[in-house]
């Protein structure tokens, strides 16, 4: 199963190289990273998804928490929270096909950032769910690049 | 509040004397210079070290011994990475320690200069904390929080890198009078709730068993642990980390459990309802195969890391605390009770199936030899071990009966920690006898630190327990590899073909008593049995450092063996 870890650590160098450390040091792949500054500009707001079990990844919380430089973590796996995600893609498109691409684009809420004689640029930030179905629909049009930036994610509502 | 300057060098030595440091372990060279500059002016006592490693292990003894930090000051690149496996050691079995490194100019940081090394990002792993200090304004803030993250929570390892441009540089910066981590809060009293349930527990249960680890003794829990065990009648069983946490001369103490457990311990664990660990990890040489181990129990943890909670064994009862506090609280809330049933079942096991060896023998063992060391030192040494046969032989012959006086290297297992941790021990306990029990093969590992002994006064007594082999390796492939000594066999002869040993070779080297005396020490040597109590009463009586090496026969093993992966019930007691 896959969880989705928010922390919130201090924004010093090395801290990320901790917490990578930390778990692949355990052998766990990192699906998605995604590291930014918070309103405190001392402290960043790091979210991450990693494929595991409940046990294993309850450890991993553990073991995060015992950072130095971490503040808090939480497993929003099981936790009412808002997951985003931005993506780039470029598809194939000539002059003849824009109208088509244009409207997909459309249904999905997503803005053509950049218009090249060959292709679009496309922009989407929604649930990753949504981003894979975009994939899916566009596909025919031909993918020529994709660029995600990753799963960033906040719990709803006060704790 | 206004300081006058201070050097980057000068914020080192001030934030050691400011955490109450009186020994220090270390090795110069190019990149720390400015600090050692200034130690030597200061009142701290150095131990100059012949290799890094020996520093850190000296600095560990010493921590162990005493319950204060351990600091240790070395140079960039090598320096650094010679300390790894003792800050590894360290780190493994929660020992406090700081040790400052030196570092390359920052400028020069990442572009391989000479003994440059990724100091950072070498010990993120084996250290509970590191820093590289980027700016020397931040210096006396890393001075202090580095002391304060190394002895509280689960104590370990903290590193301080230290580029030689910040040791220069100066700061008017003051060290800050309080300490604000927001990442770092370890949790120090344990949940009511929890604790009024644990005592609940211990107060339903028939058959309960106190397992009991390192962090009873790194929480200075000893009194209390004591206490709740006689008031309860709760049998106590010790890891090796744990040793000295309860005295092992007491009938309810059924000594240690695990791979090399006592029958009674093993047994006990396999039977109880109620199994208490307080400070204990359920390390698989503890716990031998997992589904089996106390299979009847509901299973209590208090440990002051919550991460080792359900890590291994899944927990009933998690008190996540200090075990001092919550031992103290869970002794006014359980209640007194005989237990008789269970304390004479327990006695059984101990009666019948005691630590055994061949007592009959001309031939000197190495049991034999930890035993008469036991009775002549009267229990009362401090005794370092390294790693291997004569270490689980250490746990068995020689019983401990106070905290802080049997200090190995539990978790990493790392042989050449013997040695010096003696040397550490004595610079913190004079008073004290210390005495290394090694194998010939692990005192080989540092026994260049000799040298420091006999420079520093410090009297320990080394008994390298000489079988000619990597006993503990030995055993191993006679009983799970085919009987195929490869690479174990340390004496000359009979060595396997692949190791071209030219043949008709029959000696063992080097030779220790010559090696002792090299080193400035008095070297002694006990072939037969009947030498054997009064070598040891000779070298206890000399105030100086001695090594004794004893001649054991080679062949013996350590039983009981639960062999890896097996359950605790599965106890081999010998090759037959």
């Amino acid at each position: 199963m896959k969880h989705v870890i928010t922390a919130l650590v201090e924004n010093q160098p090395g801290v990320l190289a901790r917490i990578v450390g930390l778990i692949s040091g355990r052998g766990f792949n990192i699906k998605s990273l995604n590291v930014a500054p918070t309103q405190d500009p001392s402290v960043s707001r790091l979210t991450m998804t990693v494929p595991g079990d409940d046990r294993v990844l309850e450890q991993v919380t553990k073991q995060l928490n015992k950072l130095v430089d971490v503040i808090k973590v939480a497993d929003l796996t099981q936790r009412r929270c808002l997951g985003r995600e931005l993506m780039l893609v470029e598809v194939a498109c000539t002059a003849d096909k824009r109208t088509e691409a244009i409207a997909l684009a459309d249904l999905f809420d997503a803005r053509v950032v950049s218009v090249q004689s060959k292709s679009l640029t496309i922009q989407l930030a929604d649930a990753e769910e949504r981003l894979a179905d975009f994939l899916e629909v566009v596909k025919p049009l031909g993918i020529l690049d994709v660029s995600r930036s990753g799963v960033i994610a906040v719990a709803r509502g006060a704790e | 509040m206004k300081t006058t300057a201070r050097t980057g060098a000068e914020c080192v030595v001030e934030g050691l004397k400011r955490a109450g440091v009186t020994t220090l372990f270390g090795l110069p060279g190019g990149a720390i210079l400015d600090v050692f500059g200034r130690l030597y002016h200061s009142d701290m006592e150095f131990v100059l070290v012949r290799h890094e490693q020996g520093a850190t292990h000296m600095a560990d003894g010493y921590a162990r011994a005493t319950g204060k930090i351990g600091c240790c000051v070395v140079t960039s690149g090598p320096g650094a990475t010679n300390a790894v496996t003792g800050l590894a050691t360290a780190n493994m079995d929660g020992v406090p320690m700081v040790c400052v490194t030196g570092q390359v100019p920052s400028p020069m940081i990442g572009n391989d200069a000479f003994q440059e090394a990724d100091t950072i990002g070498i010990t993120r792993a084996v250290t509970k904390h590191n820093y590289l200090v980027k700016n020397v304004d931040d210096l006396p803030r890393i001075m202090v929080e580095a002391f304060h993250v190394a002895a509280t929570g689960k104590p370990g390892p903290v590193l301080i890198d230290v580029p030689k441009d910040i040791q220069k540089a100066s700061t008017v910066v003051p060290f800050p009078e309080t300490i604000n981590m927001r990442g770092y809060r370890p949790t120090y009293e344990g949940h009511p709730k929890q604790i009024e349930k644990l005592a609940a527990a211990i107060n339903r249960a028939k058959r309960p068993l106190l397992y009991v680890g390192g962090g009873a003794i790194a929480g200075d829990a000893a009194t209390e642990l004591t206490a709740l065990a006689e008031k309860a009648n709760i049998p106590v069983t010790t890891t090796l980390m744990g040793l000295g946490a309860f005295p092992e001369t007491s009938p309810l103490a059924l000594r240690m459990l695990g791979m090399h457990g006592s029958v009674a311990a093993n047994m006990a664990v396999s039977h109880c309802d109620l199994l208490v660990s307080v400070g204990a990890r359920f390390d698989d040489r503890v716990t031998g195969k997992i589904s089996e181990f106390a299979p009847k129990a509901i299973k209590a943890h208090i440990d002051i890391d919550p991460s080792t909670i359900s890590k291994s064994v899944e927990i009933d009862i998690p008190v996540v605390g200090h075990v001092k506090p919550v031992l103290k609280a869970l002794l006014a809330l359980v209640e007194k009770a005989a237990r008789t049933e269970w304390l004479a079942e327990v006695a059984a096991w101990q009666a019948t199936n005691p630590f055994r060896y061949d007592t009959q023998t001309n031939e000197l063992l190495p049991q034999h030899v930890i035993e008469q060391v036991y009775e002549i030192t009267k229990g009362d040494a401090i005794v370092t071990t390294d790693v291997g046969q004569h270490q689980m032989w250490a746990a068995h012959f020689y019983k401990y009966t106070r905290p802080r006086s049997f200090l190995s290297s539990g978790g990493l297992g790392t042989m050449g920690f013997g040695l010096p941790a003696a040397i550490g021990a004595q610079a913190g306990c004079r008073d004290r006898t210390v005495v290394c029990l090694s194998g010939d093969g692990s005192v080989q590992m540092n026994f260049q630190e000799l040298v420091v002994a006999v420079e520093h006064d410090l009297p320990i007594k080394v008994f390298i327990l000489n079988n000619t082999n990597l006993g503990m390796v030995r055993q191993w492939q006679e009983m799970f590899y085919k009987r195929e000594y490869s690479a174990s066999v340390l004496g000359q002869a009979s060595r396997p073909r692949n190791e071209r040993i030219p043949a008709g070779r029959d000696g063992y080297l080097p030779d220790f008593v010559k090696m002792a005396e090299a080193h400035g020490a008095v070297g002694l040597r006990v072939t037969e049995k009947a030498q054997l109590p009064g070598t040891i009463r000779k070298a206890l009586e000399t105030p100086r450092p001695v090594v004794v090496e004893c001649r054991v026969r080679p062949e013996e093993n350590v039983y009981p063996m639960v062999p890896p992966g097996a359950s605790l019930t599965e106890m081999v007691h010998s090759m037959a």
